[in-house]
């Protein structure tokens, strides 16, 4: 019935019974198909409407809401993250509005001429959702402390990407550029050793510290993943050995038995006076651990660059390194951002790994130990809280993936 | 190496070739010795450091390195299993082993069938199937498995099933309750049901590829499919009457089960986290891979008016599959992997045993070291036989 409805001159007819035949009911298998997956869509909206409006007591989130997020950070030292927020906002919107006018220098970028409604709509369409995510954190909170906090940020954020451009466009020389890089890495470094001088690494918590776990194993994993993946497709046959063994080695065992290993025996290798802290372990872990994973990530980008490109090199008389520094390694990495980014993410998510290892007390560890209170002991409340960090580990993951995907494209990575 | 010099290099004087000796600290043969030796003696040298420091430790410690403990009394009960405790922890282990294998084996299959369907839904024609697919995968693949995994034992087992006072009774097929999931099991089943299994399975490839053999030779239609199927049931069931084997129900006997085999919560709650979330990573890569089946097979297949189902099932999955079996091959080594977060809600996995067996007093750095080796030889084992896929497929391709 309906393909003749199409061919009989529907096809061309546009509305919502149209729009339903063709996407819903295109034959009586579909129609079913439609009425069991409809049936069951309306139950689950239902079930999480009632859930989130209703039946779940979101209480324990709304008492607990500091502990989710920064977990027992002494209260005198608060101060020292809002300013570290602020500043990092600050130093990622210079950094955006400084990249942003290189590429317009360099002529990567043409759109700069757009109009202002355009861009801040491309912006809300990308933020929107952690933006919600925010505000609802803000709704959460009892106090004025947070809101000021994000006013201050954005502000920061704003102020940081129209001042980036000045930098951006003026001409840096070799010693000018190594003076920004060095700069603007200085900037996170050195927040971290103000929060930290005043409230050492072991009293941080809650989501704050996957986040922090997340981002130091990802920066130093990077640089260590490519000297792994140069190792490997090196001509020098004993290097060689080494890198595949270590990556073979760290790849075949599951994240979480490393975690224990080093929470139980890394005592036994080194000298009590190095022994590092709990948190601290976890980091070295999942450096280590992700850095296999990211050679092996890089060494298909290594793969993927023409040999051309490498007898090229050659042919303009680089040396080795050069060849490799150069022409090489841009090309390589470049082809494999996404992949990168999505070793990220599950690097990421991996961090709930060392509250169960290790008894850190990140965000799931949190989750679990605020329905033991003594407000809410016994009533079945882990369902509520754990939503909760699944929101929260959701959309830093979901953002990063769909911003992945929109670097991907803008990239053009697989398009010839 | 002068008298045969080539004509292009005649017009180079002599002693400029000649006087050119490469010195010691250019020469980059030597160069890469030089650098190799220090790259080895680095890494030697850490090991050396690492193990001389645990060497000390442990004498200082009076904790033995090596594998003796094996033989010591594990001092503790294995979940579901009637493992006295007085049996070495060399059975634990393997029992934790076998553990391990059960719950990647149901996981395996059952994640890439959920998966497939699902992969194939994202890219249905129909708008809400394709929709529910889609919030599906984005839903599952951003969240952390851990949270899956305790999930599904506080929320879902423990906070959803009913108490077995008033469990839900599928039929009689299984018994759902807070104590675990009862299905129907087989008496005494065992290394005999796994051989019969194995006859099967043989008799069903056997059967596949003479019905090939002879739809090539004949150009009927092969049918491997129902022909291995038949095969297979007949042979599991002559070896099933023939070792006595019987089928239980599950039934509620007032606070308990009888009957059947009772999936206990932890087992339960791990295979449905890795289920859930392997299968929204396959169903990602089974997406990618139909879409990247050239438009043209599609065409044809419709041009050749074969169904919806049989345009799927005989043209583009096949190839599919191909472009599919490395990437899907990475999530059953992930999934096998992650199974050890089982050791986190009690399921006693290779993961829990070391854990519990450290606990009890065992020296830490052997156990895990043979933790780390079982783990590794599993993961080698199945990349073995993804591997061994991989080339079938491909090799079908010519």
């Amino acid at each position: 019935m309906t393909a003749t409805a199409n061919r009989s001159g529907t096809a061309h007819r546009t509305g919502p019974m149209v729009w339903a035949r063709r996407n819903l009911f295109r034959s009586p298998l579909d129609g079913v198909l439609t009425i069991v997956f409809g049936a069951l869509a309306v139950w689950l909206i239902y079930k999480t409407f009632s859930f989130v409006f209703i039946t779940g007591r979101w209480d324990i989130i709304r008492v607990n809401l500091r502990l989710m997020i920064i977990g027992r950070f002494p209260d005198a030292h608060v101060l020292r993250l809002v300013v570290t927020v602020v500043a990092l906002a600050a130093w990622g919107g210079f950094i955006a509005g400084f990249i942003r006018a290189r590429q317009v220098r360099s002529g990567n970028v043409t759109d700069d001429s757009q109009r202002l409604v355009v861009r801040l709509g491309d912006i809300a369409a990308r933020l929107w959702l952690p933006g919600m995510v925010v505000l609802l954190l803000l709704l959460l909170s009892s106090t004025n402390g947070p809101w000021i906090m994000v006013g201050l940020a954005v502000v920061a954020a704003v102020v940081g990407r129209l001042v980036g451009p000045f930098a951006g466009r003026r001409k840096l020389g070799p010693v000018g550029s190594a003076l920004a890089v060095v700069g603007l890495a200085v900037v996170p470094v050195s927040l971290y050793f103000y929060v930290v001088t005043a409230v050492g690494f072991d009293d941080w918590g809650g989501f704050m510290l996957n986040l922090f776990l997340a981002a130091c194993a990802i920066v130093l994993c990077f640089p260590l993943g490519v000297l792994l993946a140069l190792g490997r497709r090196s001509s020098l046959p004993l290097v060689r050995v080494v890198c595949t063994t270590y990556i073979e080695i760290v790849r075949g065992a599951p994240l979480f038995v490393l975690l224990l290993l080093a929470n139980v025996a890394l005592g036994f290798f080194v000298p009590n006076s190095l022994a590092p802290s709990t948190s601290t372990r976890a980091i070295i872990v999942y450096t280590l651990f992700t850095a296999a994973y990211m050679a092996e990530i890089v060494r298909g980008g290594l793969q993927s660059v023409p040999r051309g490109q490498i007898e090229a090199a050659k042919a303009v008389g680089l040396s080795p390194v050069s060849q490799t520094a150069y022409v090489v390694l841009p090309q390589a990495l470049r082809n494999v951002i996404p992949a990168q980014i999505g070793q990220l993410i599950s690097l990421f998510k991996d961090t709930v790994l060392a509250g169960i290892a290790m008894g850190v007390f990140e965000l799931l560890n949190v989750a679990r130990a605020v329905t033991a209170q003594e407000d809410f002991r016994g009533q079945g409340l882990i369902g509520e809280t754990i939503t909760f960090a699944a929101l929260m580990f959701w959309t830093v993951a979901y953002t990063m993936s769909r911003e992945s995907q929109r670097l991907e494209k803008r990239l053009g990575v697989g398009v010839r | 190496m002068d008298r045969r010099r080539p004509a292009l290099l005649a017009a180079v004087p002599l002693t400029a070739t000649l006087s050119t000796r490469v010195p010691l600290w250019r020469d980059i043969r030597v160069l890469k010795w030089v650098l190799q030796l220090v790259v080895v003696g680095l890494v030697v040298a850490v090991v050396i450091w690492l193990y001389g420091n645990y060497i000390d430790n442990t004498a200082e410690q009076n904790i033995p390195t090596d594998f003796g403990f094996l033989d010591n009394p594990a001092n503790f009960q294995i979940t579901g299993n009637e493992l006295s405790t007085n049996a070495p922890i060399r059975d634990a282990l393997a029992q934790g082993v076998l553990n391990t294998l059960r719950v990647s084996v149901v996981g395996i299959v059952a994640a890439t069938v959920l998966g497939t369907l699902i992969g194939i839904a994202r890219l249905s024609k129909n708008w809400i199937v394709r929709k529910i697919a889609t919030v599906y995968v984005e839903a599952v693949r951003n969240v952390p498995l851990a949270l899956f995994v305790v999930a599904g034992l506080l929320v879902v087992v423990l906070g959803t099933f009913p108490t077995i006072q008033d469990a839900w009774n599928l039929g009689g097929l299984a018994i759902i309750s807070n104590r675990g999931v009862a299905v129907p099991w087989f008496i005494g089943a065992g290394v005999g049901l796994l051989a019969i299994g194995a006859c099967g399975g043989l008799a069903a490839w056997l059967t596949a590829r003479w019905r090939a053999s002879v739809s090539d030779r004949t150009g009927v239609l092969p049918r491997s499919g129902l022909w291995g199927g038949s095969a297979f049931a007949l042979v599991f069931l002559v070896g099933w009457f023939a070792l006595g084997y019987e089928l239980t129900l599950p039934e509620l006997d007032g606070r308990q089960t009888v009957g059947g085999i009772r999936i206990d919560p932890s087992f339960f709650a791990i295979l449905f986290a890795l289920v859930i979330y392997t299968s929204s990573h396959i169903a990602e890569i089974v997406r990618g891979s139909i879409q990247a089946v050239p438009r043209g097979q599609g065409e044809a297949a419709d041009s050749v008016a074969l169904s919806g189902f049989q345009r799927m099932y005989f043209v583009i999955l096949p190839q599919a599959f191909r472009i599919a079996i490395p990437p899907i091959g990475n999530q059953y080594l992930n999934l096998i992997k992650n199974s050890s977060l089982g050791a986190a809600i009690g399921y006693y996995d290779i993961t829990l045993v070391a854990q519990t067996t450290v606990g009890n007093g065992s020296p830490a750095v052997p156990v895990f070291a043979l933790t780390m080796v079982l783990y590794i030889c599993i993961s080698l084992f199945t990349s073995m036989i993804v591997n061994i896929a991989n080339r079938r497929s491909a090799l079908v391709e010519r």
